[in-house]
């Protein structure tokens, strides 16, 4: 086996073991910590689908997971509770609004592209802001955790993170087996070079479309989970540096690999939450981090790992 | 003669002041050569880009095996059988030179909105690629990652990318571009083997790969054709000697 895929099995295993340690050494706080790095992990994968598999920065991805965490908000606030149902939702007015950013989006390329999805996505963050009904500015607090029935109840922290473990597993599955499908190497091809791919006769655009609306689509799952994990929702989830941190959790893990990111959430969160408490100023702490990896290792934090772990195998 | 499979006529296209292409009609038969050739500048690459698709002409209209192609993409274009390489080699560097190959192979065989089987797997794209690798003479060089390959096996392998979307007509844009002389001498044996399997637009400087294997030359200066004619024609033409070839000795 490779060192990449050893790299990965150790850290899904160790995330499995998150649960039973924590509450063995009496720190839940750490069940809940882990289970934010997995929601904004999901997030990441996604992006990391048309990030560092199509080579499309796109600076809006927080839009999606607001649009994720408002519908859960706006549907409870309604009255409804099923989790089928939430989740439904949020997957698809995700792919919706990816669909229609995306093919405005996907039109433009390079700077303009970046510019253009920051730009939508700041419409969507005013368009939270301006839902009075749904607490505008203040944010929405959510009564109840999405109803999966007795058998799930996501208020269990425990159950709520191996539910997010679950999910975060089937993208992992799902995003591996695509990239490298027909569709995956086209969008890699893409990436590479798209003059080439048209002269070839690939209409490329409906497939950056496609992988577009699929990150969409899967990073309103993750928003429909931070909803549950959080209970509240506000404007400030897709504002434009939350999308800033998505994209920093991509590189900073390792773009295109799908497995980076995961590494990407858990390094960027545990980093903010352990300078956190040692000074406000911890951005400036974190910073200096991401250059240095970004200059050490082109492969990421999941790079860096998984080096280490070939030197030992 | 047969119906030609690719005719131009009047085709035009300025940027700013500047006549890339003027007023330039040319005809292709099925399994010709036909070179294209100019000192810099003359519009060549732009005639190229206009037979591409990639270029949209300001006047003019191109008829590809009998029909009007000419308000088609690239896209639409690369789909009746047009394929270009490019003079600054296009490939996937990242890609082996297999992955490259296969990728092309893929381009043909319908949709690509298929996400689950991996492509790597797959027989049907992998067999054909490999094929086309071993004809231009890269099988060995396969698995190693394109952007390692020397230049001229760079070249090679964007020449079995074209070959292997099954092309009726290639536009090649110097496929001989910043080889040696044995690289080069390689590269126009390849071609003549590929000789009257495809039609073929080819745009090259070097004279000795022209005369070896156009059945017919256009010379363009200015982006107007001044000659249009077999090789012997066109190199006893005392316009094309003054404007191109100098008056001494053709071929260099």
């Amino acid at each position: 086996m490779d060192a990449k895929r050893v790299a990965a099995i150790i850290a899904l295993a160790l995330l499995a073991l998150v649960p039973p340690v924590a509450m063995a050494a009496d720190a839940p706080f750490y069940v809940g910590l882990f289970a934010r790095i997995m929601v904004f992990a999901i997030a990441a994968v996604s992006l990391d689908l048309i990030l560092g598999y199509g080579g499309l920065v796109s600076f809006g991805h927080a839009a999606y997971l607001g649009i994720g965490a408002y519908a859960v908000g706006i549907l409870s606030f309604h009255g409804v509770t099923g989790g089928f149902a939430h989740f439904a939702t949020a997957f698809f007015a995700a792919a919706a609004a990816a669909l229609v950013i995306g093919f405005v989006s996907l039109r433009t390329s390079g700077v303009y592209f970046i510019m253009i999805t920051l730009a939508f996505s700041q419409m969507v963050y005013f368009l939270g802001v301006s839902l009075n009904q749904y607490g505008g500015d203040d944010g929405l607090n959510i009564a109840r955790h999405s109803n999966f029935g007795a058998a799930l109840d996501l208020k269990d922290p425990v159950v709520f993170y191996y539910f997010v473990f679950a999910l975060l597993l089937v993208f992992l599955f799902l995003g591996s087996r695509i990239v490298r499908s027909r569709f995956g190497v086209l969008l890699q091809g893409v990436k590479s070079n798209e003059r080439r791919m048209i002269a070839l006769g690939f209409p490329t655009f409906r497939y950056k479309l496609a992988a577009f609306v699929m990150a969409g689509a899967i990073c309103g799952v993750a928003g429909a989970l931070f909803a549950n994990l959080t209970l509240f929702v506000s404007p400030s989830i897709m504002h434009w540096t939350r999308s800033g941190e998505i994209l920093m959790m991509v590189i900073l893990g390792g773009l295109g690999s799908l497995i980076g990111p995961v590494f990407g959430a858990a390094a960027y969160l545990i980093l903010e939450s352990v300078l956190s408490r040692l000074t406000e100023h911890w951005q400036a702490v974190l910073g200096p981090i991401l250059i240095l990896v970004v200059l050490f290792s082109k492969t990421g934090l999941y790079g860096l790992f998984a080096m280490g772990a070939r030197r030992r195998g | 003669m047969a119906e030609p499979v690719l005719e131009t006529s009047g085709l035009t296209k300025r940027f700013g002041g500047i006549v890339a292409t003027g007023d330039v009609s040319l005809s292709v038969a099925p399994g010709e050569i036909h070179a294209v050739i100019g000192p810099n500048g003359a519009g060549k690459t732009t005639l190229i880009s206009e037979l591409s698709g990639e270029l949209k002409p300001d006047a003019g209209s191109i008829r590809f095996a009998g029909a009007d192609i000419s308000r088609f993409g690239p896209v639409r274009r690369a789909a009746l059988g047009i394929a270009r390489a490019f003079q600054v080699t296009s490939i996937f560097r990242e890609f082996t030179a297999l992955e490259n190959v296969a990728l092309a192979v893929q381009a043909r065989a319908g949709h690509s909105f298929r996400f689950w089987r991996p492509a790597e797997r797959e027989a049907q794209l992998r067999e054909p690629a490999r094929a086309m690798l071993r004809d231009v003479g890269l099988g060995e060089r396969a698995d190693l990652p394109a952007g390692s390959l020397s230049h001229g096996e760079k070249r090679a392998l964007e020449l079995a990318m074209v070959l292997a979307t099954g092309p009726r007509l290639l536009l090649l844009d110097e496929p001989t571009a910043g080889m040696g002389a044995e690289e080069s001498a390689a590269m126009v044996r390849l071609l003549a083997g590929l000789k009257s399997r495809f039609s073929v637009v080819l745009v090259e400087h070097d004279m000795d790969a022209v005369f070896a294997l156009a059945d017919r030359i256009t010379v363009m200066v200015y982006g107007r054709v001044i000659a249009s004619g077999a090789p012997e024609a066109i190199r006893a033409d005392p316009e094309v000697r003054r404007a191109y070839l100098g008056d001494e000795e053709p071929g260099c």
